[in-house]
């Protein structure tokens, strides 16, 4: 179809359409770069530790829990952990209530707190991250055994 | 070509030709939808992290891509609306509308549901989620507008231009999880690499999702088929139709 060979009415509502969605699509492309920060969900971990998160404020901090970091305490339901990018940025997280079934070591969470001035995190909330891996638990095992991810050749 | 599109465009023609796809349509999304149930719900695998409550992706990610696609066909309609000028879009328009925000709805309700054993909340206002509940505000709105005013003429521009303009929002659900840090996790199919589930999953998923489509048109033609008899019922051929 060419726009020549359109009626000259038709075109000119087809171009303006165009042009309009083009506009506002660039301007809200504009505004999305500028809000970029307010609309990610949480801090990572390189955030965390370049100090980019207001202290005493209430904000989210997530990354990926640290195996063999997780130290529960006897008699109540406080646990502590590390949280890392797995590329060298880590923090520590401590929080008191029960965790989501997906809380595990090597999995995403999100917590809801406050980082204190010596870097701890302090979450009145945790959330757990899920990937986009999906397996029957056979499988799960199985990988376990070999180390291998048949999912990824 | 052309010739074809003009038939097509006739709401005569249109209702005359379509009645055959109903029951087409009904026996499709009836068989696929069943056996995709049993096959999702009854035989696929739990998984290794979610256990049972993986089963709710059998609803929630065909409701999830059908509500998107549901969408773009809108906003395909409205452009020809507002180019061509023809009524028949103009009804389709008008009654895509109220599916497409059923369909979204039961996306976020039960990825609500699914967030609160799996997350730990029902909802978070990350990207992917605030994006797709301003998609059902867009259908909402599209519906709105189209009723208001007396369904005029004006008021059937003005809820078109509203859904070319919304099509703005489907690049942002989609690369959402890409772009940004979000709770919900990033797409488990892509077109260049292998699903990241194994086929006892993806398979019933994609019988859900072809059902799910097959249902839809079901509901729109029926839908459309009402509206066009409605409108045109002092027309020739819708009154020859009553009098049989």
């Amino acid at each position: 179809m060419k726009l020549g060979a359109m009626k000259p009415q038709r075109r000119n509502r087809l171009l303006l359409i165009l042009g309009l969605v083009g506009g506002l699509g660039l301007a809200l492309t504009f505004v999305l770069k500028a809000l970029n920060s307010n609309i990610n969900l949480f801090y990572t971990p390189v955030q965390v530790i370049a100090g980019e998160v207001p202290m005493g404020a209430r904000v989210r901090a997530g990354g990926m829990v640290e195996a063999g970091s997780i130290r529960r305490s006897d008699g109540s339901l406080e646990v502590a952990f590390i949280v890392s990018d797995l590329a060298g940025a880590a923090f520590e997280i401590r929080y008191t209530g029960i965790l989501p079934d997906l809380f595990r070591e090597g999995q995403g969470v999100v917590a809801t707190g406050t980082l204190s001035q010596d870097g701890v995190f302090f979450a009145e909330e945790i959330l757990a991250k899920h990937d986009e891996k999906y397996m029957p638990p056979e499988v799960a095992m199985a990988l376990d055994a070999t180390r291998q991810d048949p999912l990824q050749p | 070509m052309w010739r074809w599109f003009h038939q097509w465009g006739s709401p005569k023609f249109f209702y005359h030709r379509s009645g055959v796809l109903i029951p087409v349509l009904a026996l499709a999304s009836g068989l696929i939808l069943g056996a995709g149930v049993f096959w999702g719900l009854l035989i696929a695998p739990a998984d290794y992290q979610q256990g049972e409550s993986v089963r709710i992706m059998y609803v929630h990610v065909p409701a999830a891509i059908l509500a998107q696609s549901s969408y773009a066909m809108m906003a395909v309609m409205a452009l020809i609306s507002l180019i061509w000028r023809l009524k028949i879009a103009d009804a389709a328009v008008q009654t895509v509308a109220p599916i497409g925000a059923c369909i979204t709805l039961l996306a976020l309700a039960t990825g609500s549901l699914w967030g609160k054993p799996m997350w730990g909340t029902y909802w978070v206002w990350d990207a992917r989620l605030t994006s797709t509940l301003i998609l059902f505000f867009l259908f909402a709105g599209v519906l709105a507008l189209r009723n208001a005013a007396g369904q005029s003429q004006t008021a059937g521009r003005a809820a078109s231009v509203l859904a070319v303009i919304g099509l703005l929002n489907l690049p942002i659900i989609k690369y959402s999880v890409d772009w940004w840090f979000t709770l919900h996790q990033p797409a488990s199919f892509t077109l260049t690499d292998r699903p990241a589930m194994p086929f006892s999953m993806w398979g019933p998923l994609l019988m859900m999702v072809v059902g799910f489509y097959a249902w839809f048109f079901l509901a729109w033609l029926i839908r459309l088929r009402h509206e066009l008899v409605k409108r045109e019922r002092r027309s020739d051929w819708v009154q020859q139709m009553m009098k049989q």
